[in-house]
């Protein structure tokens, strides 16, 4: 068997805090009552602040997660330094989050404002990697006529600054559901997020992206037509974009938990001599923007799901430093598991590790849902890592690992602080990697186990959960 | 308590009576479980779904007190709620909702 390992991870955050209105909670709440939009725009981030809020940069890699322990809280009000690069990609502002939904649209579903498409493409000029890239595809969005688009009632408005209107997006086809322009957008903000984060990928760790076979999308959104509504693939559309002319792709989809099968299927395929070079990208998911908006309301706070997320991993062969994938070591939710927690994570994290021969507590670092806590406490939904965290420590005590007064130095020790919004499968583990393989590479820990779990029952064609984990491991 | 749980616990209510009814959270921490008691009690208190205004004043109880323990298997119990029962405060939670349950405002 050919040795899989880790050989770059790179993270993007696009913030959009204009596109909150389309996020499917909201977007159900301003149609109910109208009243709810200024509301709504008079509590968004300025690019700015986005920048500064330190779990921002955890994402992008400028601060470790457990650096957010010793930050003060809450940490909406104590802001960091606003850098937009960081190690692992970078925080898009939203007007060249437009330019790079332009440079996604094949077909010429965008229509944007003539004056912002000539500011898009001058910023577009500046940007590292995106100004290298063919521009027409953003010039032609600004000669179409969103006026016209709007005149049809099946296209959506599209707006920066919170309320400035500077383009629409139509539907695909008049009679498919499937390619209504919600959808459509949707899908757009994923392929261009996902991309994005290839290309940042590309540009960090030496990837060529000639040399990437394969693309393995692992986002949320469902890419079809009406004879195929979810039926994919993205995977190779984000291939396309980002200029890797040598790759085919194809999507895994299982709810949040997706990006770690993913992982495992790359790394097998790369085991099994299969492909050389595996990329798994996720793009961000534009439904869950403003999901829990109402707490922040509650609170007093600004609408926090303002970003869109975008993760790439590079599964490659062994290069004798980079970071193991341990094939031999991948956890499953069995279907007769049983749905309580603690089958879930005898099935996720102490199975797997014991056919290795290894105790919890012997895993450096666990990464599990990492959602920011400051996202999910003012909507009553608590502080999920840390719950995850102590149902792990409270697995090893009754496991005679460790003793009931150590659950909290467990979760100290093995455990982090959320840091990610609130976007589904990138909250879920995956966020966590480009750290993991900076603090593997440097031997600063030994393994982390990637634990991921999946509603499944949310689509309502099962009740069961799922969930994959998989370990890991310093050269 | 979302629209969904409230639609479907006004419909069992409707079809077996509130007499054969009781109410089992699985909440994990009291603010959730204070909100899920109370819409079962005395009506939604966000006044968004189907019990607004609705007080069903339902036995409700979470399923770490004593009397859900001690109306299940023992090994039933440890396998299902054993690991949670160390990680969540049984203890307040258990007191937010006892206290929902003695409030009955019919």
């Amino acid at each position: 068997m050919i040795q899989p390992v880790i050989k770059g991870v790179s993270a993007i955050l696009a913030h959009a805090p204009s596109f909150i209105r389309h996020g499917s909670k909201p977007s159900r709440e301003i149609g109910a009552d109208a009243d709810l939009l200024p509301t709504i725009l008079a509590h968004l981030r300025s690019y700015h602040e986005a920048l500064s809020y330190a779990p921002h940069q955890v994402f992008v890699g400028r601060i470790r997660p457990n650096k957010l322990r010793t930050l003060p809280t809450p940490w909406l009000t104590h802001p960091v330094a606003p850098e937009r690069f960081g190690p692992f990609g970078e925080i898009l502002p939203e007007e060249e989050l437009y330019g790079l939904l332009a440079l996604a649209d094949e077909f010429r579903l965008l229509a944007l404002d003539s004056d912002f498409t000539e500011e898009v493409i001058k910023r577009l000029a500046d940007h590292p990697m995106l100004h290298s890239m063919c521009l027409d595809p953003v010039r032609e969005a600004g000669r179409r006529d969103f006026g016209e688009s709007l005149n049809s009632a099946s296209a959506m408005p599209l707006f920066v600054e919170g309320n400035r209107l500077i383009g629409a997006i139509r539907r695909g086809q008049e009679d498919d559901e499937s390619l209504a322009a919600p959808f459509l957008l949707e899908n757009l903000a994923g392929k261009a997020t996902g991309a994005l984060a290839l290309l940042h990928l590309a540009s960090r760790d030496g990837l060529s992206l000639d040399a990437v076979e394969y693309v393995l999308g692992c986002s949320e959104e469902a890419v079809g037509d009406r004879y195929q509504r979810g039926g994919g693939n993205l995977g190779k559309a984000m291939a396309e974009m980002a200029g890797c002319g040598n790759a085919s792709g194809a999507d895994i989809k299982n709810f949040c938990a997706a990006p770690i099968p993913a992982l495992v299927v790359g790394g097998s395929l790369v085991a099994a001599g299969v492909f050389e070079n595996v990329a798994v990208v996720g793009g961000g998911s534009l439904a869950k923007l403003g999901m829990k908006f109402r707490g922040h309301l509650k609170h007093q706070m600004p609408i926090l799901e303002d970003v869109l997320a975008g993760i790439a991993v590079w599964v490659g062969r062994d290069d004798g430093r980079s970071p193991r994938i341990r094939l031999d070591s991948v956890g499953r939710h069995e279907v007769k598991a049983g749905s309580s927690n603690q089958a879930i994570l005898e099935a996720l994290v102490a199975r797997p590790l014991a056919k290795i021969g290894k105790r919890i507590t012997e895993v450096g670092i666990f990464a599990t849902e990492l959602h920011n806590p400051e996202i999910t406490v003012p909507q009553g939904n608590g502080d999920v890592p840390l719950r995850n965290y102590r149902t792990m420590a409270a697995l090893a005590a009754l496991r005679g690992e460790i003793d009931a007064s150590e659950i909290d130095a467990f979760v100290q020790k093995h455990g982090m602080p959320g840091f990610a919004p609130t976007q589904g499968h990138l909250a879920s583990a995956i966020c966590f990697l480009g750290h993991a393989r900076e603090m593997l590479l440097a031997k600063e820990i030994e393994t982390v186990q990637l634990v991921a779990k999946g509603s499944l029952f949310l689509g309502m064609m099962s009740r069961q959960s799922d969930g994959m984990s998989v370990l890991i491991e310093a050269q | 308590m979302d629209l969904a749980h409230q639609e479907a616990i006004l419909k069992v209510v409707q079809e077996k009576g509130k007499e054969n009814v009781v109410v089992v959270l699985g909440s994990p921490d009291p603010e959730s479980a204070e909100l899920a008691a109370e819409t079962v009690v005395n009506g939604d208190p966000t006044f968004a779904g189907p019990l607004a205004g609705v007080s069903l004043g339902l036995p409700v109880y979470h399923v770490l007190e004593p009397e859900v323990r001690g109306a299940v298997d023992p090994k039933v119990y440890r396998d299902a709620v054993g690991l949670m029962e160390a990680v969540l405060p049984a203890a307040e939670i258990s007191a937010v909702v006892r206290r929902i349950r003695g409030s009955k405002t019919e």
